[in-house]
């Protein structure tokens, strides 16, 4: 029995899995780094420059900071939830690289390795189940840390995400109504051999899917579960050292996933602009498969900017106005898209 | 009732269509705005590389000024005490002994001369009240440090550096300023 198994493919997964953990982690970290420099630029500032050439030493920095500081738990806090709030947290935050293809197939000592940890059929669905998990490591913290602000803003939060959820399920599925897949791989791979992002076809449901996403990673102006200045800090002022930390840095992780399933989905996940990559692969260039994740990043880093960009430039909604947005603006938007894409999808066919 | 200027707007109470109201266009528009500070000239000094240039009239640090030869100008008249508001100063006066010449201008001088930079505000009445140009407010401020001890500033900090021993820390201790008193 123990034979059986394909020791060699799980060396190979087992490597993917830490490259990929280490990778959106530094990626996280990094984009702390971005966002101070970012914000400093959009107030004529200069940012972070004094650990290391142009700061670049400052997350770690940040980081070590947190770790060295005290560890506070409050006397009157559920222990073992106040605990486990971060970790469900950060743990959902890392779960949902697991499906997200990041490259083609490539040649590693002559073994033809895929750049996708799991392949399985119902990919975006499972990115949907973890993300939507992530709502419990908010509830978690705010209720454990038996704070009435926490508490509040842990309920805020939870409100808002379960709302955006729904438009940005309701302008997936008229994208799946395309694709006709909830397989990643294969909804990048028909957009790699069409040669047209999705983005193209689904203009709208790409900007419900973009606001929903802000929503989802509680960046600004949908920040209300962590309102910093007027509202004491949301579900996380309980918290201190590593444990905020994680929250913070989940904050991040979560940024970086949401915009790696935007460029999946909408724009075309690793596949190079203006360039046929079977056909190159056909001549015998596989060195060409490389280059996709490469290209991948450098959307992600697009839609990282944008995060950062919005942040900066939009002050945050009141509570009635985000939850009139979700509900009243963007849940019709996304029905009446779905409904347009189902109607167009069934002229086409016939 | 009469206007004051014609440059009030009437503001506009109407509801926001739906498009309006997605915000869209004015998201667009305000990311421009922070796109183009984005790439504008930063208004920070990176302080210890860079400074500042102070305006000609920046009251500093104070130095005691001495004359052309080397010579203290404080006559320790308790002037600049007497016209100190925040009574900063303070100094013990002396007389100078023969040989001492070329030490002191004149017969009188201050033995001990202490400002406290703690209270002084640096009004420069110190420097109004002098008769004898003795003290001057120069163009530094006086450094940051963690005991209060160290912001009482005595003679050895004060006095500006000897015109002849050492010209060049003179000069620049002087700045544009001090004006140099010849002859008696």
């Amino acid at each position: 029995m123990l034979l059986a198994i394909d020791w060699l493919l799980l060396l190979e997964k087992l490597v993917l899995i830490v490259i990929i953990v280490s990778v959106s982690l530094v990626i996280a970290m990094y984009e702390t780094y971005a966002e101070r420099k970012i914000a400093a630029f959009m107030q004529d500032r200069r940012g972070p420059n004094r650990a290391g050439p142009f700061g670049l030493l400052q997350p770690l920095a940040d980081g070590g900071k947190l770790f060295f500081k005290e560890e506070i738990i409050p006397n009157t806090s559920n222990k073992f939830l106040f605990i486990l709030g971060p970790c469900l947290a950060m743990m959902t935050a890392m779960m949902t690289s697991a499906v997200i293809p990041w490259g083609g197939t490539v040649a590693v000592f002559g073994r033809s390795v895929s750049l996708q940890i799991a392949d399985i059929n119902i990919g975006i669905l499972f990115v949907f189940g973890v993300v939507s998990m992530g709502v419990y490591g908010i509830m978690i913290g705010g209720w454990a840390s038996n704070n009435k602000f926490s508490l509040l803003a842990a309920l805020r939060g939870a409100s808002q995400m379960i709302s955006y959820e729904l438009a940005m399920g309701l302008s997936l599925i008229a994208l799946l109504m395309m694709t006709g897949s909830l397989r990643l791989s294969v909804i990048v791979d028909q957009q790699m051999t069409s040669g047209v992002w999705n983005v193209v076809y689904q203009p709208l449901g790409f900007l419900i899917f973009l606001v929903c996403a802000f929503a989802e990673c509680n960046r600004t102006p949908f920040d209300l579960p962590e309102a910093e200045n007027e509202l004491n800090f949301g579900y996380h002022q309980e918290y201190s050292s590593m444990k905020l930390g994680f929250y913070l840095f989940a904050e991040y992780i979560n940024m970086f996933i949401s915009s790696v399933i935007m460029a999946t989905l909408y724009f075309g996940g690793y596949d190079i602009p203006f360039v046929n990559e079977a056909a190159l692969i056909a001549k015998g260039n596989n060195w060409i498969q490389w280059i996709g994740p490469l290209v991948l990043i450098i959307k992600v880093g697009f839609f990282i900017f944008l995060f950062m960009w919005v942040r900066w430039t939009i002050p945050r909604f009141r509570y009635d106005q985000l939850m009139n947005l979700g509900w009243k603006k963007l849940i019709p938007l996304a029905l009446l898209n779905m409904v347009l894409t189902g109607a167009l999808v069934l002229w086409l066919k016939k | 009732m009469e206007r004051l200027t014609n440059r009030a707007k009437a503001v506009e109470r109407k509801p926001m269509t739906f498009l309006e109201s997605l915000y869209l266009w004015n998201i667009a528009k305000g990311m421009g705005i922070t796109l183009k500070h984005f790439f504008k000239k930063k208004a920070t000094i990176s302080y210890p590389e860079q400074k500042r240039e102070f305006s000609p009239v920046f009251r500093g640090l104070h130095v005691l000024n001495r004359d052309e030869e080397g010579r203290e100008n404080c006559t320790a008249c308790g002037l600049c005490a007497v016209a100190c508001p925040a009574e900063a100063i303070t100094m013990e006066a002396a007389e100078r002994l023969p040989g001492e010449e070329n030490l002191y201008r004149e017969e009188k001088y201050a033995a001990k001369y202490e400002i406290n930079m703690l209270r002084c505000i640096f009004c420069g009445l110190c420097e109004e009240a002098c008769p004898k140009d003795a003290i001057y407010l120069s163009e530094t401020f006086a450094p940051a440090n963690y005991q209060r001890q160290t912001f009482i500033y005595g003679k050895p900090d004060l006095l500006i550096p000897h015109p002849k021993e050492e010209p060049e820390l003179y000069a620049k201790a002087a700045g544009g300023r001090v004006v140099v008193k010849t002859g008696n």
